[in-house]
Order: C-alpha cells, then sequence, then structure tokens
C-alpha cells in the first residue's frame, strides 16, 4: 500500500492529465451530431496514429548496428504513418461532400 | 534550452490541435477546418519529435525515420484516395488495427530492451508495457479480423466456436494470470512469457471479434476504435510522452461514447453484444405468418410516390450492399421538383458503423438538413403519407414495441408503420441478419418491392420520368 501511495503523490501530474483529458474527451465528443459519426471516428481514428511518435523516439535512440530494433521502429512509423495520414486524408475527403451541400 | 521550449510548445500546440480539431467536428459546418486542425496538431508532433533533443549521444538513424515517413505516408494517402464511400467500415477497421500494430511493435521493443538488459523497467512501468501489447494486440487482429468480416471474407457462422464465449472467458482470464507471473518473475524469466503473452493477446483479438457480426458490427468497430486510442495512450505513458497520452485519450473517450450509443440505440449493453449475439434461436418465430405479404407494382409505387405531399426514405445495409445512393438522390430530385417533401430517416445503427447511412447519402448530395436522426424521424413518419424502406429491416421491426417475446423488444425502432402507407424493397423474404421475423411485412399498410435495391429504385425512377 505504501508503494501504492509512492506512486500516486509522485505521478500526480499525470493523474489530473488522465483525469482531465478522459472528462473533456467525452465533453466534447458526446456533443457531435449522428450525422457526422462516421468522420467523427475515422478522424479520431487518425488521431490514434500518434503512436507513430513512440515509433520516431524508438528509432532515434536505437544504436545503428541493432537491426532487429530498427526493422521494429521502422515497421512502427509505417504503421502508424499509414493510420494518420490515411486517417486525415479520408475524413477531409468525406467532410468536404458534407460541405459543399451548404447551400 | 531555447530548442527544448519550442519543442514542448509544439507538443502543446499539437494538443490544442487535437481538442479544438474534435470540438469543431460537432457541427458539419466547421468539421472539415476541425479534421484540418487535428492534421497540423500531429504534423507539428512529428516535426518536434524528430528534433527534439534526447539524452546522450543520440544516433538518430534519420534515414531509416524520413524513408519510413514517406513510405507510410504515400500508402496511407493513396489508400484514402482511392477508397469507396461504400467501403468506409473497412478503410476504418484496417487504419484502426494499423495503430494497433504500432503501439504492438513499440511494446515489443521494450520487451526486447528489458530482457536483453538495455532497459531498466520497473513493475508498474512493466505493466504498462503488457497493457501495451494487449490493447494495442486486440485492436491489431481484432479490426484486422473485422475488416476481413465486411468484405465478406469469412463467414460468420463458420468461425464462431461452439461456447465461443467460455473460450473467450478462458484466455482472458489466462492473459491476466500470466501477466501477473510475467510481473511476480521479473526479469528472473526469459522474455518468451512475454511473447506468448503477446501471441494469446492477438489471438483473442480474432476470438472476441469472432461471433460478433451483422448488425452488431457498429459496436465492434466503434469499441476497437476506443482500444487503438488507448493502446496509443499506453505507449505514450512508455515513451513519457503527455502528447501521445492526450490523443490516445481523447480516442478512447471518442470510441467509448460511440460503442455505448450504439449499445444503447440497440437497447442492449456492451456485455450482451460482446457475449452472446442476438439470444439465439428461442422466441423466433412467435409472430410469423401474421398475413399474407402484398406486392406493389412499379407502376402503381411509383405513382403513389409522384402524389403524395411527404415521403420519407429508410436505408439501410442494403443501400450501401447495392450501392444505391446516387439512384436513390435522382429519386429524391424527380419527387422534390413535383413538390414532394422527401426526407431521411436515418437510425443510429443502420448499416455497419455509426454513421454509415449519412456518409452514403452526403456521398450522394443529399444536403444534411435532409436527414433526421431517430426522434426526428419518428415525429416526421406519423404525418408522412409514403415510407419506403430501402434495404432496412431490423431497425423498422414493430415487434421491438409491441412483442415482448421478441429477442429485439424494447429497442428503439423508426415507427414506419405509423405512415400512411409504407413500401419495402427488399431482395427476398429473408429475414435480416438477426433472423427475426418481421411483422411489418404482413402489415396492412405495407406493400412489398422485391428485387436488388439499385435495380429497382432505377427501375421506380424510369417510371416516374414517365409519368
Amino acid at each position: 500500500m505504501e508503494n501504492f501511495y509512492g506512486f500516486f503523490l509522485d505521478n500526480l501530474l499525470i493523474i489530473y492529465l488522465l483525469a482531465f483529458t478522459v472528462l473533456l474527451g467525452f465533453e466534447i465528443i458526446a456533443k457531435v451530431p449522428t450525422v457526422l459519426h462516421t468522420p467523427l471516428m475515422s478522424g479520431s481514428n487518425a488521431i490514434s496514429g500518434v503512436v507513430v511518435i513512440g515509433a520516431i523516439l524508438l528509432v532515434r535512440l536505437t544504436d545503428p548496428t541493432d537491426y532487429l530494433t530498427l526493422s521494429l521502429g521502422f515497421a512502427g512509423i509505417i504503421l502508424g504513418m499509414i493510420n494518420a495520414a490515411g486517417g486525415f486524408v479520408v475524413t477531409d475527403r468525406m467532410l468536404e461532400m458534407f460541405k459543399k451541400k451548404k447551400k | 534550452m531555447l530548442l527544448t521550449f519550442i519543442i514542448e510548445i509544439f507538443f502543446l500546440l499539437g494538443s490544442i490541435g487535437f481538442i479544438w480539431g474534435l470540438r469543431l467536428m460537432s457541427s458539419p459546418d466547421t468539421a472539415r477546418k476541425g479534421n484540418i486542425y487535428a492534421g497540423v496538431g500531429m504534423t507539428l508532433a512529428i516535426i518536434a519529435a524528430l528534433i527534439m533533443p534526447l539524452e546522450g549521444n543520440v544516433p538518430n538513424n534519420y534515414a531509416w525515420i524520413f524513408a519510413a515517413l514517406v513510405v507510410g505516408t504515400i500508402i496511407g494517402y493513396y489508400s484514402a484516395i482511392k477508397v469507396a464511400m461504400t467501403s468506409m467500415p473497412q478503410m476504418v477497421s484496417v487504419f484502426n488495427g494499423l495503430g494497433g500494430a504500432c503501439a504492438v511493435v513499440l511494446g515489443l521493443a521494450d520487451v526486447l530492451h528489458y530482457y536483453d538488459g538495455t532497459k531498466v523497467v520497473d513493475t508498474l512501468g512493466f505493466l504498462t508495457v503488457l497493457l501495451t501489447l494487449f490493447i494495442g494486440g486486440v485492436a491489431f487482429t481484432g479490426s484486422i479480423f473485422a475488416y476481413a468480416k465486411l468484405e465478406d471474407l469469412v463467414d460468420d457462422k463458420k468461425v464462431t466456436l461452439p461456447k465461443h464465449s467460455v473460450i473467450n472467458m478462458i484466455m482472458l482470464v489466462g492473459l491476466i494470470g500470466l501477466g501477473a507471473y510475467i510481473l511476480m518473475q521479473g526479469e528472473a524469466i526469459g522474455m518468451e512469457a512475454a511473447i506468448i503473452f503477446l501471441v494469446i493477446s492477438l489471438i483473442y483479438g480474432v476470438s472476441f471479434v469472432a461471433p460478433i457480426g451483422g448488425a452488431d458490427m457498429p459496436v465492434v468497430i466503434s469499441l476497437l476504435n476506443s482500444l487503438s486510442g488507448l493502446s496509443g495512450a499506453a505507449a505514450g505513458i512508455l515513451f513519457d510522452s503527455q502528447f501521445m497520452v492526450v490523443g490516445g485519450i481523447l480516442v478512447g473517450a471518442s470510441g467509448t461514447i460511440l460503442t455505448v450509443m450504439m449499445c444503447n440505440a440497440m437497447n442492449r449493453s456492451i456485455w450482451n453484444v460482446l457475449i452472446g449475439g442476438f439470444g439465439g434461436t428461442s422466441a423466433v418465430g412467435a409472430t410469423a405468418t401474421g398475413g399474407a405479404v402484398k406486392e406493389i407494382s412499379l407502376n402503381d409505387a411509383s405513382i403513389q410516390l409522384y402524389y403524395s405531399q411527404s415521403v420519407i426514405i429508410v436505408p439501410g445495409y442494403g443501400l450501401a450492399v447495392a450501392q444505391a445512393q446516387k439512384v436513390c438522390k435522382e429519386i429524391d430530385d424527380q419527387l422534390s421538383a413535383n413538390g414532394v417533401d422527401v426526407k431521411y430517416a436515418i437510425h443510429p445503427v443502420a448499416g455497419r458503423m455509426p454513421g454509415h447511412m449519412n456518409v452514403l447519402l452526403a456521398e450522394a448530395d443529399v444536403p444534411y438538413p435532409k436527414l433526421l436522426d431517430l426522434d426526428e424521424a419518428n415525429s416526421a413518419l406519423s404525418s408522412a403519407d409514403v415510407a419506403i424502406i430501402v434495404g432496412a429491416n431490423d431497425v423498422v421491426n414493430p415487434a421491438a414495441e409491441n412483442d415482448p417475446g421478441s429477442p429485439i423488444y424494447g429497442m428503439p425502432v423508426l415507427k414506419v408503420w405509423n405512415a400512411k402507407s409504407v413500401i419495402v424493397l427488399k431482395r427476398s423474404m429473408r429475414s435480416g441478419y438477426a433472423g427475426i421475423e418481421n411483422p411489418l411485412f404482413f402489415h396492412d399498410r405495407t406493400k412489398m418491392l422485391f428485387g436488388d435495391a439499385k435495380e429497382v429504385l432505377s427501375k421506380l425512377n424510369s417510371e416516374i420520368k414517365s409519368l
């Protein structure tokens, strides 16, 4: 239990961040109308491409002779980037259709 | 110092871009701008990740990074440009799976470095690694399998094992047990245990999606979306990146809300969707043989539509399968030109992902104020002259209202039978995904038009033209 208290106190800021982000996320997204559910999903899907940041940091930190990790990181960047780039582009395509209908 | 300051400002602006972008997504007028804000946020963060100063003598390996960034961007861009709007659920599933796969890769790299001693991780840190592997793994294989289902590459019934929910439960308990064991043993055991943990997670992803299909797809896709976000957040903790945590949690929250909304729209709990599909075959057929089915000729149907005051079109998955959205809009134009008030009634779970129908109709240039959600549609239906149902079934089933024995009893449905008359476009008399009889087809006010949605609508369109 002492460990747990310690962990809580040491990571207070990140716990605040988690709590507020969760609440903020719920608050923002609950307002999105049914019409926009698919674009919301593909847009937020693109945001889940943030993992690419991790992959970039991983490759930057890897010893150039450690080919296993380099290949993992390389694959990770490609995967994350397809997710991010593809997601934003496809969402834009969809939203463009919604927009031009405004008379 | 200055560089670090600028980098952190980039990450901060990136997070704000995400939040503000999602906020703008709440209106069709500003949504496109919102998506661009989020994209700019991501770009800023990628630039920051490329140049941020890291401790020690960093090798950087920029050649690898730029090659991968270019390859990923090109693949992502072209698949996004090429995909048809009807295949949007498939596309979202694949992208989703790739995000999960990326998180798995990050977790795996940490596992390697933990066991070869190049990275020191405490128990809580390693718990995060395992969570990244599990959530990312499930999001990865689950999404890819959901894609296969949406593409009809696998048959829902063939991949469901007997006692499937028990098997899933055993796997889940096994994963928790194995995870706890790995954490307690620390470096005392080799990395094989962690690899086995990952493999079971990957199998679990497939297994948990396997028995869920058809009309339940919107729930699963929302859930997988939420998981891929959470895997990103977990990976963010591994890399000590607040930016990744914020992005991942926002996606997790959005996926969770959509999951809950989809479940509410079916009046079922998430547990019920994940465990059991529709409650077996027990109550099916209780209301069958309610009377004779009446057909209507194309000519009669076109006259009826052309000379009514208000028509409500109820699209379902059949519209997407037949790619009939454009013909639908042509009929709408002709009717509107004759002064008919045409609206569309969209059930939240119509189609295979949240909002699927809205996107298809938007593609066909239907203005969004014409799309009514469940409540608006139900009040409009009671004063409508004709409700025409195109490829929808369970979402217009009156049994949900008045037959306590029906498996979908209590699910909010579109009350199309309140319209003065109902025309149902349907391929055949087969029941919908859920295998539930639909008394609507035998209703006094209902007339049937059999055939492929696109074919029938095209014929109807030319009939109306000739009036």
